[in-house]
């Protein structure tokens, strides 16, 4: 009994440790791209801290809401927040026994993003403004083109583990170091460093600084909220960039995630995971650099390379073992 | 089993009072007769599924020469209890919706009938009542589909169509069980003792010619063309019993004559099931994300979720056939736990487009917007029916969802190819649905639902009766249920897959708190991810809150320019028209674009028509030059009959002469 109770406690302190980690590191990871991006133009741009003071403010000011809304569009914050948070919370981010972690199947964490897409992209429709409909329609496209490759890379990680459940797949993979380098991971780390470019609307698909109504896309939908709303909008936008990038690295470089359950073990971990993912944002702010802005018609092209990596991966998966 | 008779009794009898009695009770003395009934066969259905025990029936007074063979086994006391059920909700729902031509003598009756020889078909233990019933069925929903036809003509195309393609689909069934039983007895304990002695290729040609009219009734993509037609057309209970009962019987028949009567069988068949799975799921996806008329979008997302399970039926045949009976069986379990989420899901959302008709008088999406403040309980029960379809967690699609990926996922073991290959293009065709499915019903909840009236029906829409409302609700019961506690109904799909041949391995899926899989790695706690979820939006509204005035009301922001009518919206069609573009080669739209140019000069433009129309590709490519050559062969056949007696005694005498010269 006091087994599962103190694993329960640490499960607990694990998933608060993995929220708050990743509600400040997400903001603080948007503001470290945006400063990478600036040095290389040659401008010395805002401070890295820039997204939580923008949030803070934002959570000051007074809320408005159109006049002829619905409850969707006062619930899609807390929906959206509270998916995201919920996916951080059981992921294994900085330690294997995260709560809930028997539960915490990848399908389960793709389905909860989803769920987090669907209610950005219903509240985008809910004033009926054609700037909402016209972000909503593209997020939603780009969503449902994204989604194919993610599930399918997913299944070419699981197929090679034998289990979806994500902190078993991070764990064995830690006992199998030589998965890291085999071509189904590195197919899929391809695979899914383009679908995660998609779904957090970076470049080159969607240009998260632009509000030029010919380009924008997450900007569009967004446009309805004010104040406190678009607090918990950002910052769950900040959130599943950062769960994302987060999970990235720890799927194809998993060392340094507790798999004990030693508090000195956890700060380690999370020491680890915070230079591990900002030199991924690094890297992908650099590519940032580099690359203009797709057409909205040729995003497709893109997803569709990824779901044939992905695709692939399977494949090599079932011919090479 | 006594249970069972006195519940298709009570069908009769409803029958019975249809034709009877007076229009003022008829509608509520029919339905509550009815639901009688089928609260009595559910009670039965659930008794066998628990006790595992099946009970049978013998009549040789009932259909003349063979008499009736009724045996409710696990496997179908599972699609008894599932159309029982969704016969309850229907009928519930029909006392505030039957209005009209629904309240005829005929149409009432034809209603009972219908849903009577949906309970017997997966009771019927014997080719000749098997067929009866399935006879019974497809007549009974063909008229029910004409109910309206004096109002609207759609309807006798549609019932053409339909009624054309159940026809060969029996005549196929009817051709495939009579080789099962050439070796005498036309039970299915006969077929069962006797298939063994039947030469490989026989057992064959009575697979692929059952699956073809299964298959058709389970809407799979060649033999889907009448589906579209013909759910839109029907009023919308019989719509919801069609999608959601009478489709299944075709995942019934599959199962039944492949896994039971011929006992699992080889790998190519269950390859031309995953096939076919593939096809329709990609197919219906594809044509519901760019329907704008809502049970058109229904009734394509239909043929989709059956496409998965086809996969799913298919990809557990082919691990029975390739030695892995584990991972068969959670394939399997996974495809019928979608079959029964999915009549729970789309008879909930039929009964609520019906809902939605009669609120707006209209079901195109494009004259809806802004229902979910004028309808708010219709809207609000809908959504879970479209929650669940688009599996969002702790819905039922979510949890049938995951447990056939598990199947497919674990089946990825050994090395043999052919299955792996399967397998993949399952597994891809599975992943490519979810995100248009997605689309599909964001587009109907975002334009139906949400945002401003597009038409003056649509702003003064009214609620409707709570009778309909009830319907709906009974439905949202397992769209909820079997999402957050899928450990009721596992056990007892454990016991319908016992069926038949492979009741050698015990139960693949563990029950607890969620689900687990036995001796593999995979687990889902749905009740526990709810209870997450709503601990922390507690909080973060609770946080959010604090100090807090509510939000100030504005107007919409307008971008500097007038104020947004509803005319600027986002429609069904532009919300869908970047995916249409990108499926261009695979939906082959017809787009006819028409522009007037100004006398004075060429470059300006005086007005311009733009009009976009995706039909059906595979009606337009196979099924209408199919139609015209048959059209030709008939033309030409009159020149033979020019009406002479004299000639056809003609024709008489040498054919007759014929079958002698053959025969000597």
């Amino acid at each position: 009994m006091t087994d599962i109770g103190s694993s329960l406690g640490y499960g607990f302190i694990a998933s608060l440790t993995q929220v708050v980690l990743v509600a400040i590191g997400g903001p603080l990871l948007m503001g470290l791209m945006a400063k990478v991006r600036t040095r290389a133009e040659g401008r010395v741009g805002a401070p890295i801290y820039q997204p939580l003071r923008d949030l803070r403010k934002l959570m000051a000011k007074e809320g408005l809401r159109a006049r002829y809304s619905s409850v969707v569009l006062a619930a899609a914050p807390l929906v959206v927040l509270g998916s995201t948070t919920l996916a951080v919370a059981i992921s294994p981010l900085v330690t294997t026994h995260p709560l809930l972690s028997a539960s915490s199947d990848l399908f389960v964490i793709v389905y909860l993003l989803l769920t987090g897409s669907i209610t950005m992209a219903l509240a985008g429709l809910d004033t009926g403004t054609a700037f909402g409909g016209m972000g909503s329609s593209r997020a939603i496209t780009i969503g449902a083109l994204a989604e194919p490759a993610l599930l399918v890379a997913v299944i070419a990680l699981s197929i090679q583990a034998r289990t979806s459940n994500l902190p078993t797949i991070v764990a064995d993979t830690i006992t199998h170091p030589v998965w890291t380098s085999t071509p189904t991971r590195l197919l899929a780390l391809v695979a899914l460093v383009i679908v995660v470019i998609a779904e957090t609307g970076r470049l080159p698909v969607d240009n998260p600084n632009t509000h030029l109504e010919l380009t924008m896309i997450h900007e569009a939908m967004t446009l309805e909220y004010a104040g406190s709303d678009l607090g918990l909008i950002t910052l769950g936008a900040a959130m599943r960039l950062g769960l994302l990038f987060t999970l990235l690295v720890n799927l194809f470089v998993p060392w340094g995630v507790a798999t004990g359950s030693s508090v000195l073990g956890l700060l380690a971990a999370v020491v680890f995971l915070v230079l591990k993912t900002s030199l991924l944002a690094v890297v992908v702010s650099l590519i940032e650099v580099h690359s203009a802005k797709l057409r909205l018609f040729r995003v497709p092209e893109l997803l569709a390379g990824g779901f044939v990596l992905a695709v692939l991966a399977v494949i090599t998966e079932l011919v090479t073992r | 089993m006594v249970l069972f008779m006195a519940g298709l009794g009570c069908c009769v009898l409803g029958v019975v009072a249809a034709t009877v009695i007076s229009l003022e009770r008829r509608v509520i003395v029919v339905t509550l007769v009815g639901s009688v009934g089928c609260l009595l066969t559910f009670t039965a259905a659930s008794q066998v599924l628990v006790s595992g025990r099946a009970e049978s029936f013998h009549s040789s007074l009932v259909l003349p020469l063979a008499g009736i063979n009724l045996t409710l086994d696990p496997l179908g006391a599972l699609f008894v209890a599932m159309t029982s059920f969704v016969g309850v909700a229907t009928l519930v729902y029909c006392v505030g919706y039957a209005r009209g031509e629904l309240r005829s003598r005929s149409a009432l009756s034809l209603l009972l009938v219908f849903l009577m020889s949906l309970l017997v078909v997966p009771a019927a233990s014997s080719v000749v009542t098997l067929l009866f019933f399935w006879e019974l069925m497809a007549l009974s929903s063909m008229l029910l589909i004409m109910v309206e036809q004096r109002r609207r003509v759609e309807t006798r195309v549609a019932a053409q169509w339909y009624g054309a393609m159940t026809q060969l689909g029996a005549a196929s069934i009817l051709l495939g069980l009579l080789l099962l039983s050439t070796k005498g007895g036309q039970t299915f304990g006969d077929i069962r003792s006797h298939v063994a002695a039947l030469s490989p290729t026989l057992r064959s040609f009575a697979f692929v010619l059952t699956l073809i009219g299964f298959a058709s009734k389970a809407g799979a993509v060649p033999f889907h063309v009448w589906l579209p037609k013909a759910h839109p057309e029907a009023p919308s209970p019989v719509s919801a019993l069609m999608s959601s009962a009478m489709v299944a019987m075709g995942v019934y028949g599959i199962v039944r004559v492949g896994n039971d009567l011929l006992g699992g069988g080889t790998l190519w068949w269950w390859i031309i099931v995953v096939a076919l799975g593939v096809v329709s799921a990609l197919f219906g996806a594809l044509h519901a994300v760019t329907s704008v008329d809502l049970k058109r979008l229904l009734a394509y997302s239909t043929i989709d979720i059956l496409g998965l399970v086809l996969i799913g039926v298919g990809c557990s045949g082919a691990l029975a056939a390739s030695g892995h009976p584990r991972t068969a069986h959670l394939a399997l379990i996974g495809a019928l736990l979608l079959v029964v989420s999915h009549a729970a899901f789309k008879g909930c959302l039929f009964l609520g487009v019906g809902a939605i008709e009669r609120a707006t008088g209209s079901r195109s999406l494009d004259h809806l917007g802004g229902l979910i403040r004028r309808i708010p309980i219709t809207t609000a029960l809908f959504v879970v029916g479209a929650l669940s379809i688009v599996a969002v967690p702790a819905f039922s699609g979510f949890t049938s969802e995951w447990l056939l990926l598990q199947g497919l996922l674990h089946g990825f073991v050994g090395k043999s190819s052919p299955t792996l290959i399967m397998l993949l293009v399952g597994v891809v065709a599975l992943a490519l649905t979810g995100g248009l499915t997605a689309v599909a019903f964001v587009k109907v909840i975002g334009i139906g639902f949400l945002g401003q009236a597009r038409s003056t029906a649509a702003a003064s829409a009214h609620e409707v009766p709570r009778t309909m409302q009830i319907g709906m609700g009974i439905l949202c019961i397992p769209c909820v249920v079997l999402g957050v506690a899928p450990g009721i109904v596992i056990p007892l799909l454990n016991r319908a897959i016992q069926t038949g041949h492979s009741s050698s391995v015990s139960r693949p899926v563990e029950t607890g708190i969620g689900l687990s899989l036995v001796h593999l790695r995979g687990t889902i706690e749905p009740m526990l991810l709810l209870a997450g979820f709503v601990v922390i939006v507690a909080v973060i509204a609770g946080a959010n809150s604090i100090r807090r005035r509510p939000a100030r009301k504005v107007e919409a922001w307008r971008g500097g320019g007038d104020r947004p009518t509803a005319r600027m919206q986002y429609t069904a069609t532009s919300y869908a028209e970047p995916l249409q573009r990108v499926f261009a080669d695979v939906l082959r739209p017809e787009i006819d674009v028409e522009v007037t140019h100004a006398v004075e000069s060429h470059y300006y433009e005086q007005s311009l028509s733009y009009e976009s129309r995706v039909g059906d590709a595979i009606e337009r490519l196979a099924y209408q030059p199919a139609i015209r050559a048959v059209t030709r062969v008939g033309l030409a056949a009159r020149r033979i009959q020019n009406g002479s007696v004299h000639r056809y005694l003609a024709f008489g005498f040498i054919a007759l002469l014929i079958i002698l010269v053959v025969l000597a």
